[in-house]
């Protein structure tokens, strides 16, 4: 990041967690990358956030240990935060400013763009309507992906997250167009033995020629947890948009990210709203969310899933309750499910992809997909409802309707959803075992579903 | 000031000199050192990249700005300059089928810059090179008063644009242009004015300050319902034109389905819709739908009704607390035409947030929830521009305004939720459980309500039947009704309870299959007439009276329930189109027959 040389300003007024103030710059901006070189002659990466002509505050990435006020120079760089761009960069793993992790060579930048970007003119955006296959049922049958949609994933401590995120890197796809694909996978602090999981499950795949991993640890300083997923973006925008792919990114956690932005916020002292964190979350969080989408007349798509913890389970929690305002749609992993050892635990019933409508049927999944999905929906609603007065007044109880529902959940759940981490489904596959569950329920409750696609797939 | 604002847009911006330079920046707040002269609310441009911020505060030689495009790469010691109006808006043709930012750039002129929204990229909000066919109205001579017809431009196949004498300018009519084609930059008329005499020239065009409520002459009592063609809006929370709606719900509950639903078919002449601070490819949806969606009144397409602001979330935060008072400015601009608007802002959360964010950087005081203590002043400055009146130029027109609102954790008792019942006289509440029972529109019955079933049902029952609030009345209490029994069913079971509240619970539920419930995607039941609204409510209770009768002469429940005709009243929502309400006289009959044999079976049997 030493591509030019910038105004030189020596001492520091003082140091507070990752802030340093200065006095007396000259000819800044905000926003504008520094260098601070302690007296160790270490360089640490910062950024201005208040430029004043009196006191300048920066943040500083990987700490600020070992800062003396005297001893420290600043050096402004005269440009935002920069990472490189470039197709080679597929297939390898980066920290968060891209420097490699791997120990391979640095990358061979085409170009170095503004890990912020910019917004998307919303009259240039495409409405997105293309199918994009994870090969887990209960996504594409269910809640459908589309490309230039972001979905996140709704997940608690203890729920295999993880391995449902190593399995889409692994498994997403655009039928029939293998070539002009990617992945961007976004590791925001995680421990390393959870990173090195990632890295073991996508290179034994075979599918690492198109994935880049962008990784930082869960030591490393909370204010550089807010450049990973921006890194990771920036490179997306330039695969899909400058080069015509179509790209998938996975950041992973969310909740660790908010609870960085909520740090720093905190070291600068800033009036905190619902549960500390900042008033700004909402617009932070659009920052990186809206960065999904398609622009008419290009080819490429950014398609996004984030994932996030909720923390104590709570969906009101402002971090799964901003995001939700935000996605379109959610996809939620439930403990009883996981309790129950059927991976990966998605009830769909408060799952949502608010694309899905757009995106399916005939010419882009199938024609019968709509009142399939429909009709397992509200057959397994009615299962779960069935459930509850099963458990007040016994199975033994209930009609021989009711009982039919019952078996049906069992196996909705276990062959349905449940499938196995190395299984990858194609959209056929996923449709014809929903129809084979529907062979469960009663005929005459399938209202959904039309004649013609009952004559067809339930002979 | 008039005078300043009503010069054609673009006559000033050559004699502009830095007025004071920035010393502070973080984010969008900048505090610069300017001249004396720099007033409060006045529009600034920052920086070489002449970046639009407005003052938010002064002292001394000190001005606060807050800026509406992004400021990363600007520093202290950077120009700042003055613009000597307070924020505004250009108001002329050509803003119907526009699609705007929250300070009105042309989102389609930025186009040209590429597919990003870069910083400092200018485009004049109306196109100047277009050439509009100008009408006049007046002659030479004649003495003109503010909000008068000068002319008239036909704007869209759908509307008349009628080039109004700008509010605050009045006297006589110096000289007209003959009829034809001119830009909006064009000189049309010259006014001597009355106060002091000189010469005044007039374009098509004027600027008027954001802030600012636009004059009227005088306030009516709003008594005209909004039709919107959903059932659950005009038959039980009615809204007036010139009245006010807040719909709150978390997210995942139809909030902007609902809002869509609106813009598409409630019968106003003028759709301003605020997207504020939400998704991006909600805009692409509505860009991408509008002008193929035909309007149900006029059948042409319905951008030609239609002004977007689009402020999405990502989009500079500032501007987004702007895009609410750019878009009630134009509504009202329209409403002096003699226009009824409806402005749907989605959504007000993010706009109070906005507010909030600025606050904090302002390290001002907060209050609840770390909004700012004026959050309540500011919504009701907001909802209080509404209004059905009498305009200047002796017309009537209105402006409805219907904000979403998105509370934290989809908890109402949130401030922005709080203070917005103030404010608004419609609720209606969005509910979670419905929306995940796939009860679509999700809206709250027993939450919800409307301060203008007294005044709107003189109109219904002038224009359609007497019998509208009776039915409406007798509906909300088998729902009330029906709400208290469920109480007691989830303790003991429906099978447990006597026949007559079986029965009341079997009506209601028929009431919300039939009536309530609307599909938004079927093409028939997407938009209801009120005629149809009335016969099928007429039907469904008419339904439920024959039915207390059969079942007081024995009748079992289930045979109510198992009845064919209900499932016919079920489907007549989406199986009777608008223009063929005789059925529903068929449907009536049916309902009689099925009953009087109902009711012969038990005459025998006992």
């Amino acid at each position: 990041m030493m591509r030019e040389s910038g105004l030189f300003q020596c001492g520091l007024k003082s140091v507070s967690g990752a802030l340093v103030f200065l006095e007396g710059a000259r000819g800044i901006s905000y926003g504008e990358m520094v260098e601070v070189i302690g007296g160790d002659g270490r360089v640490r990466p910062g950024r201005v956030l208040i430029a004043s002509r009196e006191t300048v505050a920066l943040e500083v990435y990987q700490g600020t240990e070992g800062l003396s006020p005297a001893e420290t120079r600043v050096r402004f760089l005269a440009h935002g935060l920069e990472v490189p761009v470039a197709e080679e960069m597929l297939g390898r793993t980066f920290d968060s400013f891209g420097h490699a992790l791997d120990g391979g060579p640095e990358p061979l930048a085409r170009e170095w763009r503004d890990v912020n970007g910019a917004a998307i003119n919303p009259a240039m955006r495409a409405y997105p309507r293309d199918f994009l296959q994870t090969g887990v049922s209960a996504i594409d049958g269910m809640n459908t992906l589309v490309r230039g949609q972001k979905l996140p994933i709704f997940s608690a401590s203890g729920l295999p997250h993880n391995r449902l995120a190593a399995q889409i890197v692994r498994q997403a796809e655009v039928p029939g167009e293998r070539a002009g694909f990617a992945v961007i996978f976004a590791i925001v602090g995680a421990s390393r033995d959870v990173a090195d999981m990632f890295r073991r499950s996508v290179e034994e795949s075979g599918a690492l020629g198109r994935v880049a991993m962008f990784v930082n640890f869960a030591d490393d300083p909370a204010v550089e947890r807010l450049i990973t997923p921006r890194t990771a973006f920036t490179l997306a925008e330039y695969l899909a948009f400058d080069r015509g792919m179509h790209v998938l990114v996975v950041v992973t956690d969310m909740t660790q990210y908010c609870e960085a932005l909520r740090e720093v916020a905190s070291a600068k002292g800033e009036v905190p709203s619902r549960k500390g964190f900042p008033g700004y979350l909402y617009s932070d969080l659009a920052s990186l969310y809206e960065r999904a989408g398609r622009i008419r007349g290009r080819e490429g798509s950014i398609t996004q899933v984030p994932i996030l913890t909720m923390p104590n389970d709570d969906i009101t929690h402002p971090i799964p309750d901003l995001t939700g305002y935000i996605t379109e749609g959610q996809i939620v992993l439930e403990r009883e499910l996981d309790r129950a050892d059927i991976y990966p635990p998605i009830n769909v019933l408060p799952s949502l992809s608010r694309l899905m409508s757009d995106g399916i049927g005939a010419g882009r999944t199938r024609d019968d997909h709509a009142h399939l999905s429909n009709q397992l929906y509200s057959a397994y609603a009615y299962t779960r409802r069935i459930r509850m007065l099963a458990a007040i007044i016994g199975e033994e109880e209930l009609s021989g309707r009711d009982k039919m529902y019952l078996e049906f959940g069992r196996r909705f759940e276990t062959e349905f959803v449940g499938q196995g981490p190395e299984e990858n489904r194609s959209i056929a596959q996923t449709l014809d075992r929903g129809w084979e569950m529907l062979k469960l329920i009663p005929a005459a409750d399938l209202t959904r579903v039309s004649e013609q696609e009952l004559a067809a797939h339930l002979k | 000031m008039a005078g300043e604002l009503s010069t054609s847009p673009g006559a000033r911006e050559a004699q502009r000199k830095p007025v004071g330079r920035t010393v502070w920046v973080s984010g969008p707040v900048v505090k610069a050192e300017v001249e004396h002269s720099v007033f409060m609310g006045e529009q600034m441009e920052v920086g070489d990249e002449r970046l639009i911020g407005e003052v938010i505060g002064v002292s001394g030689g000190q001005a606060l700005l807050q800026v509406y495009e992004e400021t990363e790469g600007l520093g202290p010691g950077r120009p700042v300059f003055s613009t000597g109006l307070p924020m505004f808006v250009t108001l002329g043709p050509g803003l119907v089928g526009s699609v705007f930012d929250g300070i009105q750039r042309p989102l389609h002129a930025l186009e040209k810059a590429g597919p990003y929204i870069s910083r400092g990229t200018k485009a004049t909000p109306l196109d100047t090179e277009k050439r509009w066919h100008f009408v006049p109205r007046k002659r030479a001579g004649e003495k003109i008063g503010a909000g008068e017809v000068l002319g008239i431009v036909q704007e869209t196949s759908v509307i008349e644009h009628r080039v109004l004498v700008p509010p605050e300018v009045s006297g006589e009519l110096a000289s007209v242009v003959p009829e034809g084609e001119y830009t909006v930059a064009d000189v049309v008329a010259t006014v001597r004015r009355h106060e002091t005499g000189e010469e005044m020239s007039l374009t098509m065009a004027h600027r008027w300050p954001v802030k600012r409520p636009r004059p009227y002459h005088s306030h009516l009592r709003p008594e005209v319902p909004l039709i919107t063609g959903q059932r659950i809006f005009d038959l039980f929370f009615p809204l007036a034109k010139g009245g006010t709606a807040a719909i709150p719900g978390g997210f995942g509950t139809g909030k902007t389905v609902t809002q869509h639903q609106l813009s598409k078919w409630a019968m106003a002449d003028i759709i301003v819709f605020v997207g504020c601070g939400e998704r991006g490819n909600e805009m692409a949806e509505v860009l991408l739908v509008f002008p193929e969606l035909a309007d149900p009144r006029t059948k042409r397409p319905l951008m030609e009704k239609t002004v977007l602001i689009g402020n999405t979330s990502n989009m500079p935060v500032a501007a987004r607390e702007a895009s609410i008072y750019t878009g009630i400015t134009i509504a009202e601009y329209y409403r002096d035409m003699g226009y009824d608007v409806a402005l749907m802002a989605d959504s007000t959360s993010r706009w109070a947030e906005a507010l909030r964010e600025v606050s904090g950087r302002l390290e001002e005081m907060p209050a609840e929830e770390g909004f700012p203590a004026y959050l309540a002043a500011r919504l009701a400055q907001f909802y209080e521009r509404a209004g059905y009146v009498e305009t200047l130029g002796g017309a009537t027109g209105s402006v409805t305004v219907i904000g979403a609102v998105s509370p934290a954790g989809g908890d109402f008792s949130e401030p922005v939720t709080q203070h917005t019942k103030r404010f608004t006289r419609c609720f209606w509440a969005l509910d979670k459980d419905l929306a995940a029972a796939r009860y679509f529109p999700a809206i709250n019955y027993l939450e919800s309500y409307s301060g203008y079933l007294d005044e709107v049902g003189e109109w219904w029952h002038r224009k359609y039947d007497a019998r509208w609030r009776a039915l409406r009345d007798e509906a909300m209490r088998l729902l009330q009704e029906d709400s208290r029994l469920q109480r007691i069913v989830r303790l003991i079971g429906e099978d447990a309870l006597p026949d007559e509240q079986r029965l009341i619970i079997e009506g209601s539920r028929l009431l919300q299959e039939a009536c309530l419930q609307q599909n938004a995607n079927d093409p028939v039941d997407t938009f209801c007439q009120p005629e149809k609204q009335l016969a099928l409510l007429g039907a469904v209770l008419h339904f439920v009276k024959r039915a207390e009768e059969v079942v007081k002469k024995g009748a079992p429940i289930h045979r109510v329930r198992e009845m064919a005709v209900r499932e016919e009243i079920v489907r007549a929502k989406e199986k009777i189109p608008n223009d063929q309400l005789d059925r529903f006289k068929e449907l009536t009959r049916r309902i009689d027959e099925e009953m009087d044999a109902l009711y012969r079976d038990f005459r025998r049997v006992t």
